[in-house]
């Protein structure tokens, strides 16, 4: 896979200013989502719908990045191990509590026990009632800016370009709606406008950059879990983030989607990436991800290979993710 | 925090990466407990229990800072031996007449102590704020004894009164783990002391209670205990409901309070001159010694030079108040058809006050109403498709009301200030012209005043003397002659009257009438004529040497002073108390305080300075006493005066609590609390079992108080669209309730539907052994919005009744209901409609407003025993 973009960086003038990312830090994270909110104010996109409880039992309500959120913050809830204990469950609970609540009455057509609950098997700890969460995640997920861009891969007509910041934007004056790039992002990030049918995803605030200002969800982002400025620079920085979280304690830091070299990489490497604690699949990102054309080049290139050696290949591939989420 | 004030906790999480540890009290499970490192589930409603097992603990293991206490707090200060305290008296302070739901205050006081006015002036409903800062108190005789072994010393009555707020107890009425209340009981110790401190903060959700002023005040207690006050990183920070809360307190919007925290002339203290009034509101020792030129200068920036020492300086032309003319017993006075008309400003009371059913009855009453608000509200168009209109009970071409809507200027679009959490005040200009007929405040009362000044310009009646000698000049500019701000600031500033000149301090106002000062606390805050609330300087901030100060970002009351009673960060001796806290300190060569902050304390006072026993004024206060506006100069654990419902804070369960209190199961709710028993106000029976469920209201990073800036906006909308209730898997399986459904929350004012959000964030608490549910709403909707793309919702104050702290007035946000699956029958409010009082002869004094007649025992059928008497 190569290291290289995979698209010569479009320059305006003058000396190129090296490429631009975000650094999303998600231990400081506090879901306040005015992420959401400042790009869409920022980029004039619409509400997506008024739909309560898209996110269940979390407080989203939006669900997922769209053709008209370009930033959302993921709820991830995570349960305490709960240790079952039938008698506590039963004194709690009081005598013959199958189905109603003993010391909270419910009233007229509702007092009649329901025989289809079983509040004890509840109480001790199948639906773990009483159970503490032990953590509620915050992740502010946006389109990633990838070195081997799948979506700017794809585009038959030029429309996804990769600018003089080395990040991918879809120019909307050419997109044509075929939507090819929808299905080549790992990430499942960019999606169609429902109303005309062009593609549409997080720029990076192009027209603030143009303009020396930060991404409008950075500038918003009260407690600096979204950072901005120079690749290398935030790169940097993250890294001695990860080193000083790893000291204090919290070993399951990690980066997703810089840091890593050679096979490792996601997409060959990430313009925007994240600092998690726990696997990726937890946020709704995958583990592995490429350019479907960049990950189908190994393959193309040797062809008339025996299919054997391409089976091996592949599984030295699983080799090295099994030994990077080891090494998380 | 992280959920309803995310800007601010921004510096929670720096803190929080600099090493601090973030402790989160909270009945549900929010987005604060997410980024904390010990959440504590809580019975809402029980946070007394919980900090009174906090000052148990404290004093138990012998944790507390013992040099500060006894030098800087009242532990030492020997109490009345006719005082009985709630341990004796199964849940009552000495003093409780059963009959009015009062207490008569005089066993509470210090021994040796006078009040220097007679008893009952001080004591109406409404008592002097200065009451708080023992005003009036002669303190001369006073007794003490330092090794706090007295049998009736502070220290021993606060040690015997929270004996029983063991952990055990804690867990039994606070549902909270023992082993999880001592991680938290030692967190708090191990961070407090000579090297550390301990910040609380706290919001509504200690206020709305009953029990509210004593929760406060049980906080400040851990904190005295713990030596966390006046020092850097200590405190008690409020977190406020929006923006310049803070500020309405000090230039009030409050009915018992002047500028300044003077208190509002009382029409029934009978004696009604000036000096009376500085007699009786300030004090002969310590700062209020000043009250008289701070009185005197407030008159003087009002009347100008229609205010002279002939004339009492207009003192006779202010109002009175005759009672509690807080908001509740206002609207019941409104709902009796005894006010005419209202302005409504930057509230949304059919939406955002308790019982709001009953406060859109009470609008339907009114003449005449004005709102300004930046769109249509609820509160303008209750007379046309409020709750009690679609059900029929109010007829729109039956309502009289006049309603006048005004467009208002948004924050961005008119200059002025905020005054936040630590009496910052921060300047803001101007970005944007308001559009359309929208326009400040300011220019509203501006011409509003100026307008009513020429319609009383010919007047000789002596009653229009106020309005006709009001001083009210300022100048205007642009095209819709919008006043200055800056003119404001500056008045509020304060300024000599011959020179013009702006005053640098509350030291260069004269009681003679050659100063004027609008509220005295904010002197210095356009101090050598610069709008000092305007600077964005935050200096060198890793500066070791008190860098972190800033004391050019914005300007902090008094006197730019970023921590008050700062006195306290070194120990008597005047020696910082650490190195790693210093903060000011007594330099002896130079022979005055100093260090990275402004002193709170007359600069040349020696520490070893001790007041004579006939001192009067600052004089009184010795050079080892930090707290200079309390009379004594100590910080209060026990409070002698000033608070209506007890000199130590006691867990009394919220006024409808479906929980036995278990500590003093003869009283449960606060007996002095304010019910406003009337028929339209009906408490939730608690016998029948009937609301078994526990209710707290909270708020939501995505909507601000009643919505209309934020519901009506998509971008919002779409975060939060529906009203919600969290509710635990077990509750909601018991009554049938699914996830994402409907499901409605009822009592005795009315029902709501909501969706119910099934989780365990708000799971069962252990009480005694027993599940006890709770749920826990937000209360952003209402049920309107101007936009097609907008959300609406029921109300969750519909559901609340109306009643009082009893020191505040302010309700209790934890309430008992029902719950049931699926959706609402008819609106929400209309089971009232059967249960209305008759109206009442409105023209007199109204019951509502009457202290004896509000107070009554809630829950009553449990008498004190008579040694209470």
């Amino acid at each position: 896979m190569s290291d290289a973009p995979t698209e010569v960086a479009v320059h305006r003038s003058g000396q190129p200013p090296g490429r631009l990312g975000f650094f999303t830090d998600t231990t400081v994270c506090i879901g306040c989502k005015s992420c959401e909110v400042a790009c869409k104010q920022w980029n004039d996109l619409p509400a997506d719908g008024y739909t309560f409880g898209k996110g269940r039992r979390s407080l989203d309500h939006t669900g997922s990045l769209s053709s008209s959120s370009w930033r959302h913050v993921h709820f991830v809830e995570i349960a305490a191990p709960h240790e079952p204990d039938r008698e506590a469950a039963r004194a709690a609970l009081g005598a013959g509590a199958g189905g109603q609540l003993p010391n909270i009455p419910a009233t007229g057509a509702l007092a009649a026990v329901r025989e289809d609950v079983d509040l004890l098997a509840m109480a001790d700890g199948a639906a773990l009632p009483e159970a503490e969460i032990d953590r509620w995640l915050f992740d502010s997920d946006v389109c990633k800016h990838c070195t081997n861009a799948g979506c700017l891969d794809a585009c038959p007509t030029g429309a996804l370009i990769r600018t003089e910041f080395e990040t991918v934007i879809v120019q909307p004056d050419i997109c044509n709606g075929c939507g090819y790039c929808v299905p080549s992002c790992p990430f499942g990030v960019i999606d169609r406008d429902p109303y005309d049918g062009r593609a549409a995803k997080c720029t990076l605030c192009y027209d603030r950059l143009q303009d020396g200002l930060e991404p409008a969800c950075a500038k918003a982002c009260p407690t600096d879990s979204i950072q901005f400025g120079p690749y290398e620079e935030l790169v940097e920085r993250a890294k001695g983030r990860v080193t000083e979280l790893h000291a204090r304690g919290l070993e399951t830091a990690y980066l997703y989607g810089a840091g890593d070299e050679g096979a490792d990489q996601l997409a060959g490497g990430l313009g925007a990436f994240f600092l998690l604690t726990e696997p990726p699949e937890r946020f709704g990102l995958p583990a592995q991800a490429d350019s479907p054309i960049q990950a189908n080049m190994p393959a193309a290139t040797a062809a008339g290979l025996a299919a054997g050696v391409t089976a091996a290949a592949a599984a030295v591939v699983s080799l090295v993710f099994a030994h990077r989420r080891a090494r998380r | 925090m992280a959920e309803a004030h995310p800007v601010g906790f921004r510096w929670v999480m720096k803190a929080r990466e600099c090493g601090a540890v973030i402790v989160n009290v909270d009945p549900h499970y929010a987005r604060t407990s997410a980024v904390s490192d010990i959440h504590v589930p809580i019975r809402a409603g029980s946070d007394i229990a919980f900090l009174g097992g906090l000052i148990r603990y404290i004093i138990a293991t012998g944790s507390y800072f013992r040099e500060y206490v006894v030098n800087y707090t009242n532990a030492a200060t020997i109490i009345n031996e006719d005082f009985r305290d709630t341990e004796d008296l199964h849940g009552y302070f000495s003093g409780f007449d059963p009959e009015t739901g009062t207490y008569d205050r005089d066993s509470w006081r210090y021994e040796g102590e006078r009040s220097a006015a007679q008893a009952g002036e001080r004591e109406h409903s409404t008592q002097a704020f200065s009451d708080r800062t023992g005003a009036g108190m002669e303190t001369e005789d006073m007794r003490s004894d330092p090794t706090l072994e007295h049998p009736r010393c502070v220290f021993q009555i606060l040690k015997r009164h929270y004996e029983r707020y063991t952990p055990e107890m804690v867990e039994r009425v606070c549902g909270i783990p023992p082993e999880l209340f001592r991680k938290v009981a030692d967190t708090l110790i191990a961070n407090s002391g000579r090297e550390r401190t301990t910040m609380l903060t706290y919001a509504v959700g200690w206020t709305q209670h009953s029990t509210g002023v004593q929760t406060i005040r049980a906080g400040a207690i851990v904190q005295l205990l713990l030596g966390n006050i006046g020092r850097p990183g200590g405190g008690i920070m409020a977190m406020r409901g929006h923006a310049t809360i803070q500020g309405s307190s000090d230039i009030p919007t409050l009915y018992d309070l002047l500028p300044g925290y003077l208190p509002m002339p009382r029409a029934r203290e009978g004696h009604l001159s000036l000096e009376d009034y500085c007699t009786t509101g300030g004090s002969k020792r310590g700062w209020w010694s000043h009250f008289d030129i701070y009185a005197i200068s407030l008159l003087k920036a009002w009347f100008g030079d229609a205010a002279t020492v002939e004339n009492d300086y207009g003192f006779a032309s202010l109002p009175k108040i005759s009672g509690n003319h807080s908001q509740f017993p206002t609207m019941l006075r409104m709902l009796d058809g005894g006010i005419d008309g209202m302005f409504v400003l930057g509230q949304n009371p059919a939406v955002g006050t308790m019982h709001a059913g009953l406060m859109r009855r009470a609008l339907a009453k009114l003449k005449w109403l004005v709102v300004r608000d930046l769109a249509d509200i609820e509160t303008s168009r209750f007379w046309k498709d409020s709750p009690e209109v679609l059900s029929g009970e109010l007829r729109t071409e039956e309502i009289e009301t006049e309603v006048f809507l005004m467009p208002c200027a948004g924050h961005v679009e008119k200059e002025g200030s905020f005054t936040n959490t630590q009496r910052l005040v921060q300047w803001r200009d101007k970005a944007l012209e308001p559009p359309g007929d929208s326009r400040s405040e300011l220019h509203f009362f501006y011409h509003l005043i100026r307008r009513i000044k020429a319609h009383y310009a010919g007047s000789t009646e002596p009653r229009d003397w106020p309005i006709r000698n009001l001083a009210w000049d300022y100048p205007v500019h642009g095209p819709h002659q919008e006043p200055s701000a800056e003119a404001v600031l500056k008045e509020i500033n304060g300024f000599e009257i011959a020179s013009g000149r702006p005053v640098n301090s509350f030291a260069d106002l004269r009681n003679d009438g050659s100063t004027a000062c609008g509220c005295w606390i904010y002197a210095g805050v356009y101090g050598d004529g610069v709008n000092q609330a305007r600077r964005r300087e935050p200096g060198n901030v890793t500066d070791p040497e008190g860098g972190d100060v800033s004391p050019e970002w914005g300007w902090a009351w008094p006197s730019n002073r970023r921590i008050l009673y700062n006195r306290a960060s070194a120990d008597p001796q005047g020696r910082p108390w650490s190195e790693r806290k210093k903060y000011i300190w007594w330099d002896e060569e130079q022979g005055q305080w100093t260090g990275y902050d402004v002193p709170d304390f007359p600069r040349e006072k020696r520490p070893d300075y001790v007041a004579p026993h006939d001192a009067s004024g600052m004089d009184a206060i010795s050079g080892s006493d930090p707290f200079i506006m309390m009379t004594d100069g100590r910080a209060w654990l026990y409070s002698p005066t000033g608070l209506l419902d007890g000199p130590l804070p006691t867990h009394y369960e919220p006024i409808e609590s479906p929980v036995k209190n278990a500590l003093y199961p003869d009283v449960g709710a606060n007996p002095a609390a304010i019910t406003w028993k009337r028929g339209e106000n009906p408490l939730n029976p608690m016998e029948s079992g009937a609301y078994p469920v526990i209710v707290s209201t909270f708020r939501l990073t995505e909507h601000h108080t009643t919505g209309p800036m934020s519901r009506n906006l998509p971008w919002l909308a779409e975060l939060q669209p529906e009203l919600y209730a969290e509710i635990d898997p077990m509750l909601a399986a018991d009554r049938g309730i699914e996830d994402g459904g409907w499901m409605v929350i009822a009592t005795e004012r009315g029902e709501v539907e909501a969706r119910a959000m099934v989780t365990r964030r708000v799971g069962p608490l252990r009480i005694d052994g027993q599940f006890v549910h709770q749920i826990s709403v937000p209360w952003h909707w209402g049920t309107y919005t101007t936009s097609e793309q907008g959300v609406t919702g029921d109300s969750m104050n519909d559901l609340i009744v109306l009643s009082g702290d009893p020191n505040t007035s302010i309700e209790d946000k934890t309430f008992s209901c029902q719950v049931r699956a699926g959706r609402r029958d008819g609106e929400s409010t209309q089971e009232l409609a059967s249960v209305r009082d008759a109206d009442i002869d409105a023209s007199a004094d109204h019951d509502a407003e009457v202290p004896d007649k509000v107070f009554h025992t809630p829950q009553s059928g449990h008498q004190p025993p008579p040694e209470s008497r």
